[in-house]
């Protein structure tokens, strides 16, 4: 959920654009990270573990844990907790350890 | 880009300290580079909300974003720094150089010296489902609310009554969230007492001798249980409580990010009151390789006014030893002491000047 | 105790209170801070010296009751929000509190709201008379609000009215 009125704070958003995650079409901001960007669309599961698939998602945002490693376009492992959303990324949940090409 | 940057000072990390660090050292004539992993310096300032104490030298009194901004400026008003965001350091080699990625590229350089305030990161503690969604670090729910304007979920149990477990709760309370209890194991309340008593009196519990025996839910955190402890820090049967939350956010300490000191073969030490591994260092903020200085959290884990401090005094260092500033850098030296000795003096600062006398092997008085 | 619990007693309370005849006086300053912690904006933010220079940032603010005339600038400063301005001279049963106040939404003037004490305990419905911004850079408001006289000294807070979100 966003805020749209903070005591303090005032959130200056960019454009809102469209991204996909795992097929999905969803709504985004221009600037913010792919992380953000799923939260605010309610999705709070970015993975399971690898052994016993148990469910994971954000735990530091900040790029130090690696909880959230995701598919981005394609490239695996990536940290969408600091990867800057861009219009018309594909983001997947990753199997496993992923693939590098 | 050339193959190699030479640069007289480098700075890694722009936080409180890295920034504070490349202005002092600029504000004498030597030429900065400051890496920041992130896409914008500032550092955690940029997530806090809440004014902050010390003193008028400290910007007491200023939010902590607000004085991210005034740093930050300070650097870009400077022509002697540089600031490259996007950019995360790799390694210290045993030559000097430095490699660094930055978008995608491997890059190379060269410092005369070099000055790590890399902060500190989260730590976890261990309880059963402690791998579910909706269990953040407080920074995390810093990041996704202060940063992101996005709320974490309804209710929250926050784990921890030190400072940041306190200020974590009153900005999720200022964000609109609920808290269903802030909890600490340890008897008395770690944080500032004024932070607590500014949630208490907005009707949130702060239990004491209370820890988290299990958190549950499917797919993502649905509730807690809780429990008191006894003198022994042991769990009292019968006093579970269940908690009906959807965010459980952990406050429970820092830990320096020490990593490229230990990979530049600095002499490191176990320092609980300083939490965790720290580089062994002088009252200048040098450590055991020569050049290489230290501010900040990643120092010992401590205050961002402190941290504004110590990289000061590091940047005037790290100048001085290159012949700059050479009629005042004592002088500002000095008064960095003071400073830091100030924040330190009151009973709040007595378990960071045992760390640090620990960490310095040093009976007398130190900074 | 107030580090188990962070709410100060009646004893801590005690410490930073004026006379009963200083309160009726006019309005003054509650420095409910017990704690030594390096901070010292208070000191610099009163313009009548009633707050003691520090010489060690680390002490405890002492205030000169008299030289306080209850002009709220240090209330809207405090890092810890933990100023208070009472002025039990409103009227023969009645005193206005002053809290500062960070969060939304803003009470307007005339509105009743629910005042809780340092527990966060309701002590009842109480008139909101004025209400201060602090200004674009500070930006904590002061709440002004009609109480019973013996309730002057407990009313430190109000309960919050929800935020709206976007879904």
């Amino acid at each position: 959920m966003r805020i749209t009125e903070h005591p303090i704070l005032e959130f200056l958003r960019g454009e809102e654009i469209s991204f996909f995650f795992n097929g999905q079409e969803l709504k985004g901001f221009e600037g913010e990270t792919i992380a953000a960007a799923l939260h605010a669309a309610g999705v709070k599961v970015l993975g399971h573990s690898h052994t016993m698939h148990r469910p994971r998602g954000l735990f530091c945002a900040i790029g130090n844990c690696s909880s959230c490693l995701m598919v981005v376009d394609g490239e695996p492992n990536i940290r969408i907790c600091v990867e800057t959303l861009k219009p018309g990324m594909k983001v997947e949940t990753q199997q496993g350890k992923g693939c590098l090409k | 880009m050339p193959k190699v940057k030479d640069i007289e000072i480098l700075v890694v990390g722009g936080g409180p300290a890295g920034l504070s660090a490349a202005s002092a050292a600029a504000n004498l004539g030597a030429g900065v580079l400051v890496l920041e992993r992130d896409g914008k310096p500032g550092g955690q300032l940029v997530k806090q909300t809440h004014k902050f104490f010390g003193s008028k030298k400290q910007y007491a009194g200023d939010r902590g974003y607000q004085i991210g901004n005034l740093l930050i400026e300070q650097c870009e008003n400077n022509p002697c720094v540089e600031v490259w965001t996007d950019t995360t350091a790799l390694g210290i080699y045993e030559d000097g150089v430095v490699t660094a990625e930055g978008q995608g590229k491997h890059l190379k350089i060269n410092p005369k010296k070099v000055i790590v305030a890399t902060g500190a990161s989260e730590k976890m503690i261990a309880f059963p489902n402690n791998d579910l969604p909706g269990i953040y670090g407080a920074g995390a729910v810093q990041t996704l609310m202060n940063v992101h304007g996005i709320v974490p979920g309804h209710r929250v149990l926050m784990i921890g009554a030190g400072n940041i477990g306190l200020i974590v709760s009153y900005q999720l309370m200022q964000a609109g969230v609920e808290i269903a209890a802030i909890i600490e194991a340890a008897p008395t309340i770690g944080g500032y007492l004024v932070h607590a008593s500014k949630i208490r009196r907005a009707g949130v519990p702060i239990l004491t001798s209370h820890t988290i025996s299990e958190a549950y839910g499917q797919e993502s955190v649905e509730g807690a249980i809780i429990c008191k402890l006894d003198e022994n820090w042991k769990p009292i049967l019968g006093s579970e409580q269940d908690l009906k939350v959807d965010v459980i956010c952990l406050a429970v300490g820092l830990s320096p990010l020490t990593e490229l000191c230990f990979q530049a073969d600095c002499q490191m030490k176990y320092v609980p009151e300083l939490s965790g591994h720290v580089p062994i260092r002088n009252e200048y903020l040098e450590t055991t390789r020569p050049g290489l200085y230290v501010a900040g959290d990643v120092s010992g884990v401590e205050e961002a006014s402190s941290a504004m401090v110590e990289g000061r005094l590091a940047g005037i260092n790290a100048a001085y030893s290159l012949g700059y500033g050479e009629d005042v850098a004592p002088k500002l030296q000095a008064e960095a002491l003071v400073e830091l000795s100030e924040l330190r003096a009151g009973p709040a600062g007595q378990k960071t000047m045992r760390g640090i006398m620990n960490l310095m092997d040093k009976g007398g008085a130190v900074c | 105790m107030l580090n188990k619990t962070g709410i100060p007693t009646a004893e801590d309370v005690k410490k930073v209170s004026p006379s009963e005849d200083r309160l009726k006086e006019g309005p003054v300053a509650i420095i409910e801070c017990f704690q030594e912690i390096p901070c010292n904006p208070c000191t610099e933010a009163c313009k009548q010296g009633a707050i003691q220079p520090m010489k060690n940032i680390n002490s405890l603010p002492k205030l000169d009751f008299d030289r306080c005339n209850g002009c709220g600038v240090c209330l809207s400063r405090c890092p810890g929000l933990a100023i208070f301005i009472v002025d039990a001279s409103y009227s023969d049963t009645e005193a206005v509190v002053r809290i500062p106040f960070e969060y939304l939404p803003v009470p307007q003037v005339g509105d009743k709201v629910v005042g809780l004490n340092r527990a966060g305990e309701e002590l009842g419905f109480f008139e909101v008379i004025k209400v201060q911004s602090g200004g674009n850079k500070n930006k904590t408001y002061t709440l002004w609000m009609v109480v019973p006289t013996d309730l002057a000294m407990d009313v430190r807070s109000i309960r919050l009215g929800g935020v709206r979100h976007a879904s």
